[in-house]
C-alpha cells in the first residue's frame, strides 16, 4: 500500500449514499427553511390526522345541514366560524389539506412520469427524436398552464381526478425542459464519454448513468411546484371546474364564502389563509431543499 | 499475429464547419490531418504536443469514439475502420481509455462498488459473485484498499480517483489502454505514483498505452515512442531516447526547452532555450505550407512549402526543411 493510500485513510467519507446529518445541518442554517419544513410537516400530519383532529367530522365531508348553527363567526366552540348551512369551517379546512395534497402529489406524480423520461430522451438521444420531443413540449408550454386546465376541465367532468389528469396536462412539459436542460450538460462530462467508451447503451447511459445525477433537481423543482400545484387546483376549484361540492376543497369553499364577504369574512378567509400557509410552506421548503443537495457546492 | 498492436494508416478526422442560416459548409476543422504509425505489442507510444493539438481527438478516433474521415486503423490484425455497433460494443472490451480528469470521469452519484461494476455488467461477465470477485482484484490491483469500495468518488484525493480510473478501464481485460492526460490534473508527488503503477501494471498484464501528455517530462521514463503533434500532424516521431538526445524539429526542440529545469546539470541536458511565441493557430485557418513557420525561429521562404516526415540519420522520422542543417548547427535561429 503506497503512502498517498495510508495518509487518505484519514480523510473520512461518507459511507451513505445521502448524508443525512449534513443535510439537517445544512437545513438547519436557513431559518425560513426550517419555517418551510414545520409548515409543510404541519400539513402532511393535518392531512393524515384529520378525522381525530376536527372536531366534526361528519360536517367536513358531508353536506349536514344546521340552520341554528349558519354564519357563525369564529368562537371557541367554531375555531374558524360556520358556513350558510352550518358546517363547522376549521373541520373543512384540516379535511382540506387531504385533497390539496392528494392532488399535488398525483400531479406531480404524472408530470415526472412523463416528462422526467421525455427530457432524458431528448437530451441523449438528440437528433430528430430529441427536436421533435422538445418542439412539442414548446406548444405544450406556450399555453399557459392554467388556461389549459381550464379547457380540459371544462371538456371532462369536474371531478377530483379529471382536474389532475388537467393539471398535469400542463405540467409535464416544465419537467421535460428542466431535465433536458441538465442532461445537456451532463451529457458533455467525462463519466459519461467513460460509460460510453465501456460500451454501454443510450439507455443505460441515460437512466442510469445521467438520471441519478437529475434526481436533486427534480426533487427541489417538485417541492417548489407543489405549492403551484395546489394553487392551480383552488383556482379551478374558485371557478367552478374543480372538485364540486361538499368536497371540502379550499377553492371550492372561497367560492361559496366570497358571496358573502365582507360581513362573513371567516368563510372565504380561512380556506384562503390555508392556501396560502401551504403554498409559502412548499416554496420555503423548496428553496431550503436547493441549498441542501447541491453536492457539487461541497463535493471536495 | 504480428507484432503490431495498432497500425494507423493516413488517418484523418475533419469536422465540418457549418455557416448561415441553411448551415452551409464552409470549411473544415482539421483536428487530424493524415497520421500514420505502428505501435507494438506491449510498448507504449507517448503522443505529446500543445493543448489545441489534436492529441485527444486523435485518440478519440482510434477509440471509434468519432468516424474516421479517412484513413485505415488496424486493431489487432483487424481493420476496424468501418466496424458497426454490435461489434463496437465487443471491441471495447479490448481498448480501454483512461480519462483527464478523474473528478469528473467518475459518476458522482455512485459508489466506487458501483463504477467498477458497471464494465461487467454492460459485458454480462460472471454472476454476482464473480464480479464482485473480480471487483475486489481490481481493487487490490490499483493498491487501495477494499473498504473503499461502499464510499462515494468525491471522499476520494485526486489520485485515489484516478486509481479508480485505471481500474474501471482494465475490468475488462484489455489489451490497449489510451491514458489521456492521466495525470494532469493531479500534484506532482502524485503524478508519480500514478506512473509507477502504470508501468508496473503494464509489465504485469502485458498492456500496450497510447499515453497523451503535454508534458514531455513525464514521458522519458515511460515512453518507448514518442510522436510529437502540432495542429493535427505529426512533425516527429521517433523511440524517446533520440527524441531526448537529438530533437530535429523546432518546434520539439522548444517543447523540450520548455521543461522548467532545477539545477544546472539538468539545464546542461536540455536544447537551448527556444520560447515559443504567441498561440497555437487556429485549426480551422491552418497556415499554408510548413503549419509551424508562423512560429518558427528558423523560417524561411522555403517553409511555404509543406514539408514531408523524413528520415533522419539517427533513425527519426522528423518533417522539417531544415532537419539535416538543424542537426549540423548549420542553422541559427532568427534568420527571419
Amino acid at each position: 500500500m503506497s503512502a498517498e493510500t495510508v495518509t487518505n485513510e484519514v480523510a473520512k467519507g461518507s459511507n451513505s449514499r445521502f448524508d443525512y446529518k449534513r443535510a439537517w445541518y445544512k437545513l438547519k442554517k436557513s431559518k425560513l427553511s426550517l419555517v418551510g419544513l414545520f409548515i409543510v410537516v404541519g400539513v402532511i400530519f393535518m392531512a393524515i390526522f384529520a378525522p381525530w383532529i376536527v372536531p366534526y367530522p361528519a360536517d367536513a365531508t358531508g353536506a349536514t345541514i344546521a340552520f341554528d348553527k349558519m354564519n357563525q363567526p369564529p368562537s371557541l366552540e367554531h375555531f374558524f366560524g360556520t358556513d350558510e348551512i352550518g358546517r363547522d369551517i376549521f373541520s373543512r379546512v384540516v379535511y382540506g389539506a387531504r385533497i390539496s395534497l392528494m392532488l399535488g402529489i398525483l400531479v406531480l406524480a404524472i408530470a415526472i412520469g412523463i416528462g422526467v423520461p421525455l427530457g432524458l430522451i431528448a437530451g441523449i438521444w438528440g437528433g430528430k427524436i430529441g427536436a421533435l420531443i422538445m418542439r412539442i413540449t414548446d406548444i405544450f408550454l406556450a399555453i399557459p398552464s392554467l388556461v389549459l386546465a381550464l379547457a380540459v376541465a371544462a371538456i371532462l367532468e369536474p371531478t377530483l381526478i379529471n382536474i389532475m389528469i388537467a393539471i398535469s396536462f400542463g405540467w409535464w412539459p416544465w419537467f421535460t425542459r428542466l431535465v433536458y436542460g441538465e442532461v445537456l450538460s451532463l451529457k458533455d462530462e467525462q463519466f459519461v464519454l467513460a460509460s460510453e467508451g465501456l460500451g454501454a447503451s443510450k439507455w443505460r447511459i441515460a437512466f442510469i448513468e445521467v438520471l441519478p445525477n437529475c434526481t436533486s433537481t427534480i426533487i427541489v423543482k417538485a417541492t417548489l411546484d407543489m405549492g403551484f400545484v395546489i394553487l392551480t387546483g383552488a383556482s379551478l376549484g374558485f371557478l367552478g371546474l374543480g372538485a364540486q361540492p361538499p368536497t371540502p376543497e379550499w377553492g371550492t369553499m372561497i367560492a361559496e364564502g366570497r358571496v358573502y364577504l365582507p360581513e362573513m369574512w371567516w368563510q372565504a378567509t380561512f380556506p384562503g389563509f390555508a392556501i396560502l400557509v401551504t403554498v409559502l410552506g412548499f416554496n420555503l421548503l423548496g428553496d431550503g431543499l436547493r441549498d441542501v443537495f447541491d453536492v457539487r457546492l461541497d463535493g471536495e | 499475429m504480428s507484432n503490431n498492436m495498432l497500425e494507423i494508416n493516413g488517418l484523418k478526422k475533419y469536422f465540418p464547419i457549418n455557416k448561415g442560416f441553411f448551415k452551409k459548409k464552409v470549411g473544415d476543422v482539421k483536428a487530424v490531418d493524415d497520421i500514420s504509425f505502428t505501435l507494438e505489442r506491449g510498448t507504449t507510444l507517448a503522443i505529446v504536443g500543445e493543448s489545441g493539438s489534436g492529441k485527444t481527438t486523435l485518440a478519440k478516433t482510434i477509440m471509434r469514439f468519432y468516424d474516421p474521415t479517412e484513413g485505415t486503423i488496424n486493431f489487432d490484425d483487424r481493420d476496424i475502420t468501418n466496424i458497426d455497433q454490435k461489434e463496437l460494443k465487443l471491441l471495447r472490451q479490448q481498448m480501454q481509455m483512461v480519462h483527464q480528469d478523474p473528478s469528473t470521469s467518475l459518476n458522482p452519484r455512485k459508489k466506487i462498488r458501483d463504477i467498477l461494476e458497471a464494465p461487467l455488467l454492460i459485458h454480462k461477465v460472471g454472476n454476482k459473485q464473480q464480479r464482485e470477485a473480480r471487483i475486489r482484484e481490481l481493487i487490490n490491483l490499483v493498491e487501495l484498499p477494499e473498504e473503499f469500495l461502499n464510499r462515494n468518488p468525491h471522499s476520494l484525493s485526486g489520485g485515489q480517483k484516478q486509481r479508480i480510473g485505471i481500474a474501471r478501464a482494465l475490468a475488462l481485460n484489455p489489451k490497449l489502454v489510451v491514458l489521456d492526460e492521466p495525470t494532469s490534473a493531479l500534484d506532482v508527488s502524485v503524478q508519480a505514483k500514478i506512473i509507477t503503477l502504470l508501468r508496473d501494471l503494464q509489465k504485469k498484464l502485458n498492456l500496450t498505452y497510447i499515453f497523451i501528455t503535454h508534458d514531455l517530462s513525464l514521458v522519458r521514463n515511460f515512453a518507448d515512442q514518442v510522436a510529437v503533434m502540432y495542429l493535427g500532424s505529426v512533425v516527429e516521431y521517433s523511440d524517446v531516447e533520440t527524441l531526448y538526445n537529438h530533437p530535429l524539429n523546432p518546434y520539439t526542440q522548444s517543447l523540450l526547452s520548455s521543461i522548467p529545469v532545477v539545477n544546472e546539470n539538468e539545464s546542461k541536458m536540455l536544447p537551448n532555450k527556444i520560447p515559443l511565441e504567441g498561440e497555437i493557430p487556429s485549426p480551422t485557418k491552418m497556415p499554408e505550407g510548413c503549419k509551424f513557420h508562423t512560429r518558427c525561429p528558423y523560417a524561411t521562404e522555403k517553409c511555404k512549402q509543406r514539408p514531408e516526415l523524413e528520415i533522419t540519420k539517427y533513425g527519426s522520422r522528423v518533417s522539417c526543411h531544415f532537419a539535416e542543417d538543424i542537426s549540423e548547427g548549420k542553422v541559427k535561429a532568427g534568420i527571419r
